[in-house]
């Protein structure tokens, strides 16, 4: 057996904990990271359980009260996770209409002079997964996907947009999604289409949950 | 009825916070100077987390159509109320009529940045996913999920009633006050990637002097100092984040996630503000310079109790006042 790598536990100030489960980025540690979600969002001094891309945000009720709690909760958060099993989970598939570049795609050309690759190229590779919905962050309904070609992987921008579209589709790091609504984002925008996630009078208010899936298909590409 | 006179530029109504949607993706939002939210609620006898108009551009104006107790708080501004001249951190009373009007916040390098209008009751609006702070980024909450305009016309939700007014406190800043070599200071937890930065940035994080510029609002202070360099660069995966998070974007001036900011994030944390001291935050003006502190957990979460133990001591010292007798209306 080899030694496994520990995750790792860190603070966000006194307001909650993440959890870093080492790894490669996969759909199966996002299935344990679900579980322990379920699980520990229970715990009495948790206010909210977040997942995160292959990771978990806890925010407190009350913070621990000594270092000794803080400790004790991490070796408990630790050992559930040894413990959790991966919950597949079927959800729904969403087709979106992408146009890509142009007004709408302002970063394109960005994620070209980065990855060396064409227009055609880097639309055919981020239009063919079927991408799995991993958890929601970022602003109201906004989706964080899984499975995007490492290929048209593009560092995030040195300096961030101070605001970008509803609707716009683009690429972080590793990662790819769509913005609900128009906001600030340190993301590469390649492309963009139009879907409501989110109405604050339904319930819940997202429209998308982890486990369903989005499909972009090309509707056109502006150079 | 509330009616705002003034064109109200990022004037919104604010509570303690919007908790419990982070997992589907809704951020806090609230008050950006809690303590002021919470003491001027106190003062008018209202629930600690009732909604406050939050004003951080003035002149400010509005007029009360019926006769309602209101506590200023946050920002001293220079209030007056048909001309009369107000004391800050106060409860007063307004006749159906009168027009409250603040002024640019005073007080030379020790003045804040934003006033807190509390009335009596709170301000009445429809609570969205548990809260009534107005949530910009998805445009619900507050007034219509937007800030206030000329012409909006909000409720007091105690208007009319019986309220003991004449009375006021002594602000935090003044009760507990922290600077550190003659600057405001906020105290800092490490973050997770703490250690991945150059050790001397790290050094020259805790020893610099840090400007808060003009790109800086609700959603996050951009500050102006010595570059943070990482060791090497990091390109994280997407994660949740909280108010007070510092983040460090690859030109190396390091982001404060302030109550508007994205609950989920991707950029290197230095470190976390501590909760306890977010609404000194709160009230640092733009252009001005602070510094960090370095803090443990166990002294993190003690500034949580030092700031629960003031309100205890304002909610005890309101008792008094409310209790005295010659309750005017």
């Amino acid at each position: 057996m080899t030694t496994r790598q520990r995750p790792s536990t860190s603070l966000l100030g006194t307001t909650a904990l993440l959890f870093e489960p080492p790894g490669e980025m996969n759909l199966g540690t996002q299935q344990r990271i679900w579980a322990l979600a379920h699980e520990a969002g229970a715990w009495p001094e948790i206010r909210e359980a977040v997942p995160g891309m292959n990771n978990l945000m806890l925010t407190f009720l009350r913070p621990p009260r000594r270092l000794e709690a803080l400790e004790a909760l991490e070796a408990r958060l630790a050992d559930a996770w040894d413990a959790a099993v991966a919950r597949p989970r079927e959800g729904r598939v969403v087709e979106l209409p992408v146009v890509y570049g142009g007004a709408g795609g302002p970063h394109l050309s960005d994620v070209m002079a980065h990855t060396g690759l064409s227009i055609e190229r880097i639309v055919e590779l981020h239009s063919a997964p079927l991408y799995p919905v991993y958890a929601l962050g970022s602003h109201p309904g906004y989706c964080y996907l899984g499975g995007m070609d490492a290929r048209i992987a593009t560092p995030r921008r040195k300096v961030p947009m101070l605001s970008i579209p509803g609707g716009a589709v683009s690429i972080g790091g590793a990662q790819t999604g769509v913005s609900a609504s128009p906001g600030p984002s340190g993301w590469n925008t390649i492309g963009s289409t139009s879907m409501c996630f989110f109405d604050p009078a339904q319930d819940p208010p997202a429209t998308l949950q982890p486990g369903d899936m989005i499909r972009f298909r090309v509707e056109g590409i502006v150079r | 009825m509330i009616e705002v006179l003034s064109s109200a530029a990022l004037a919104t109504v604010q509570d303690l916070g919007r908790t419990g949607s982070l997992r589907w993706g809704v951020g806090t939002s609230g008050a950006m100077d809690n303590l002021a939210l919470a003491a001027g609620n106190l003062l008018l006898g209202n629930a600690l987390g009732a909604a406050a108009i939050e004003i951080p551009v003035f002149p400010f104006k509005v007029r009360f159509g019926e006769d309602c107790a209101f506590a200023l708080t946050g920002a001293d501004c220079a209030a007056r109320l048909d001309g009369q001249p107000l004391l800050p951190w106060w409860v007063h009373q307004a006749r159906a009529g009168q027009v409250l009007a603040l002024g640019l916040p005073q007080g030379g390098a020790q003045r804040g940045t934003r006033a807190m209008l509390c009335v009596a009751g709170g301000v009445d609006v429809p609570e969205v996913l548990g809260s009534r702070s107005t949530q910009l980024r998805g445009a619900f909450g507050g007034h219509e999920g937007r800030s206030l305009r000329r012409g909006d016309v909000l409720r007091a939700a105690g208007a009319g009633a019986a309220c003991k007014t004449g009375f006021g406190l002594v602000p935090p800043a003044l009760a507990m006050p922290l600077e550190r070599d003659g600057l405001p200071a906020v105290r800092v937890l490490p973050a997770a990637e703490y250690a991945g930065f150059d050790p001397a940035s790290r050094s020259a994080f805790w020893a610099g002097e840090w400007k808060i510029t003009s790109q800086s609002d609700r959603y996050g202070y951009r500050l102006e100092g010595e570059a943070l360099r990482p060791i090497a660069p990091m390109e994280l995966r997407s994660h949740g984040i909280v108010p007070g998070v510092i983040q460090v974007p690859h030109s190396g001036q390091p982001i404060i996630q302030m109550r508007d900011a994205q609950p989920s994030g991707g950029y290197p944390k230095f470190g976390t503000v501590i909760e306890a001291d977010m609404w000194r935050l709160g009230q640092a003006p733009i252009g001005s310079r602070m510094r960090f502190i370095e803090t443990g957990w166990d002294e993190a979460v003690a500034a949580l109790d030092e700031v629960r133990a003031w309100l205890d001591k304002v909610a005890r010292m309101v008792e008094l006042h409310r209790a005295a007798p010659g309750a005017r209306r």
